[in-house]
């Protein structure tokens, strides 16, 4: 992994922020099977957070807790220091959560441009008559946002493919949408399911790079799932590491690796 | 080694202009052989005669072609309403058609109770915003995320529930549409020409234009706006949708608002046409050959479909129909659906099925 490291051995990190987002104690259930029990954390400002664990270890579930998909049964999600036992994912969006899907979820049928132009939807506020004239200010309004887009096809290197179906896109490329689709909503959070599932290695140091570029450049949280042992150590600021649904270490890169049950969990331990 | 000889040979077949060339030139050959040979005249009747008939009466072909026309703009306006619940929530309403019923019987309903024309309208859009608002409450929101199956049936509960619904407000029986009151225009143009007389019921004109001008508005609406947009989104990925800040109810309830107004209006041409009652219910079917035609997602598509499907239906009749006794203009339709789920299951227009696997 060639991406720049963002914090070497020794090098302390770097400043962060307070708490933007944390979780309280929450379990989640369905039915009788346990997919969270009782797990804390939090993310602070400005920095990349990541959430690592075994397959089925409740990772996914953990980000449609925080984003309002699911709602846990159990606990808190406080953000930005409000305290909600529900989060709806309306809410979530409109309060500034954006998150990619681990199997992209893009609008299909829509090209490139109109799938990260609906990413501007909370953003755009001219109403139903407005709009049904298209004319006067949604017009302009329209024009405005569309500005926004065409930059983050240029920060995305996207732009060949503009006006293409997604549907039609290589994978690699289309999960590069769904991250500029993410960004459309200029979130203060954003939340990556494994945004270099199934890429190659040329895909992942693009994807690693536009994850630190925003995260240096528009100062955005991230919070992200990954698989790839290297790019998370390189990547993030902090580790939580989920298994079976429980929090078994939560700290640096370093400190995680040196963890004895995070290596048992990883490796697997006699018994 | 040669080039040419490890290139794979060019697959004409693969062209669809080419095979569709060949198919064509096939059939004329066999129908020259046939005709040719043929004895009882029985070809003759079916691939001559008719077509002798249109270029010797040219006047009454024009007023079929017309007559198939207006019956099209209608199909294509219910078609409309189901392209548009469909585009919006991947929902095939099967209660469009009695939606335009309920609509119509509610204006009727409405005027006979002696409230005044325009009003009625206006009161009946309001009811049409509390019916899709309603469903959005009752039935869609419950069922988020379930497969497309078991909300295509909950539109079948829909259907039912309006039926009854609306038998026990405003009775079973057929209702005259309040044309006059509204300012629809009445009687026929007749024009002079090709030799003959050609009829043209104002009223049928109107509905065209009328039609017309709705979905350019909608198409406008659907390809250029937020909500557009929106409405897309949602009928793509329900999650995705969710996630950035698209309120999947708001949508519904906009979605199947501006149904129940292409339903009201589609009622009002409809029952103007003929009478008001849920007979029209059967006729809205023909919706399904219409979208088989035209493609599920295309409102272009839904006006295409609906005027192949108008015009053919009354040119098979008048000209085929007496070969086999009259009375094809019930099946036609669907037949012709039929060959093109054979060659071209997503219609004229209809979104290219993409998958990656």
């Amino acid at each position: 992994m060639n991406a720049e490291p963002m914090n070497v051995t020794g090098t302390p990190l770097r400043d962060k922020g307070e708490v933007l987002l944390s979780v309280e104690n929450i379990s989640l259930r369905f039915g009788g099977v346990k997919a969270i029990t009782d797990v804390s954390f939090d993310i602070r400002k400005g920095e990349i957070r990541a959430i690592i664990g075994p397959n089925g270890a409740g990772k996914t579930s953990m980000l449609n807790c925080i984003n309002g998909f699911y709602q846990p049964q159990e606990g808190r999600v406080v953000f930005k220091g409000e305290r909600r036992a529900k989060m709806r994912p309306h809410r979530a969006a409109a309060g500034g959560i954006a998150r990619t899907f681990q199997n992209v979820a893009l609008f299909k049928g829509m090209s490139t441009l109109d799938n990260i132009m609906t990413g501007r939807t909370l953003k755009m506020k001219r109403g139903f008559f407005w709009q049904a004239l298209r004319h006067g200010p949604a017009l302009h309004e329209e024009i405005e946002h569309r500005r926004v887009v065409e930059d983050i096809i240029d920060f995305l290197q996207i732009e060949h493919i503009r006006k293409l179906p997604v549907g039609k896109l290589p994978y690699g490329l289309q999960k590069r949408v769904e991250l500029g689709r993410a960004l459309a909503m200029e979130p203060e959070l954003l939340l990556l399911d494994e945004p270099m599932a199934g890429m190659n290695l040329e895909e992942k140091e693009d994807m690693c790079r536009f994850i630190l570029d925003v995260n240096n450049q528009f100062g955005t949280t991230i919070a992200l799932i990954e698989h790839d042992m290297g790019v998370v150590m390189d990547l993030s600021d902090r580790v939580v590491v989920l298994e079976y649904g429980r929090k078994i270490a939560d700290g640096t890169p370093d400190e995680v690796k040196r963890d004895q049950k995070v290596i048992d969990a990883y490796l697997g331990v006699a018994h | 080694m040669s080039d040419i000889a490890t290139r794979p040979a060019p697959n004409l077949l693969a062209s669809p202009l080419v095979k569709f060339g060949l198919l064509l030139a096939a059939i004329v050959v066999a129908l020259a052989a046939g005709i040719w040979l043929d004895s009882s005249n029985t070809l003759y009747a079916i691939f001559v005669d008719p077509f002798r008939q249109m270029a010797q009466a040219p006047d009454l072909l024009v007023q079929t072609i017309w007559e198939g026309l207006v019956s099209g703009v209608l199909y294509a306006l219910i078609a409309l309403g189901f392209v548009l619940i469909f585009k919006a929530s991947g929902v095939f309403n099967f209660a469009q058609g009695i939606m335009v019923v309920f609509a119509a019987l509610t204006l009727v309903g409405l005027y006979e109770k002696g409230v005044p024309a325009f009003l009625a309208v206006i009161i009946t859009l309001g009811v049409m915003f509390a019916l899709a608002v309603a469903i959005e409450r009752v039935v869609l929101r419950p069922l988020v995320n379930q497969p497309d199956i078991i909300l295509f049936m909950a539109t079948f509960g829909i259907t039912y529930f309006l039926i009854g619904f609306g038998e026990a407000l405003f009775g079973g029986n057929p209702k005259q549409m309040i044309a006059d009151q509204l300012y629809l225009p009445k009687g026929a143009i007749d024009l002079q020409i090709l030799g003959g007389l050609v009829s043209l019921q104002k009223i049928d004109i109107a509905a065209a234009v009328i039609a017309s001008l709705m979905i350019a508005a909608l198409a406008a609406f659907f390809q250029y706006t937020r909500i557009g947009r929106a409405l897309r989104a949602v009928a793509d990925s329900h999650k995705a949708a969710l996630s950035v800040g698209i309120s999947l109810n708001q949508i519904w309830v906009i979605v199947w608002f501006t149904a129940g107004i292409v339903a009201l209006i589609t009622g009002i041409m409809w029952g103007a046409r003929s009478d008001v009652s849920f007979a029209l219910e059967i006729v809205a079917l023909k919706a399904l050959p219409v979208l088989i035609l035209g493609g599920f997602t295309s409102i272009p598509g839904a006006i295409v479909g609906g005027l192949i499907i108008g015009i053919g239906e009354k040119l098979g009749e008048f000209y085929w129909g007496p070969l086999v006794g009259g009375g094809i203009e019930s099946w036609l339709a669907y037949f012709i659906a039929l060959g093109f789920l054979l060659f071209r299951p997503q219609g004229l227009f209809g979104d290219k099925i993409i998958e990656r696997i």
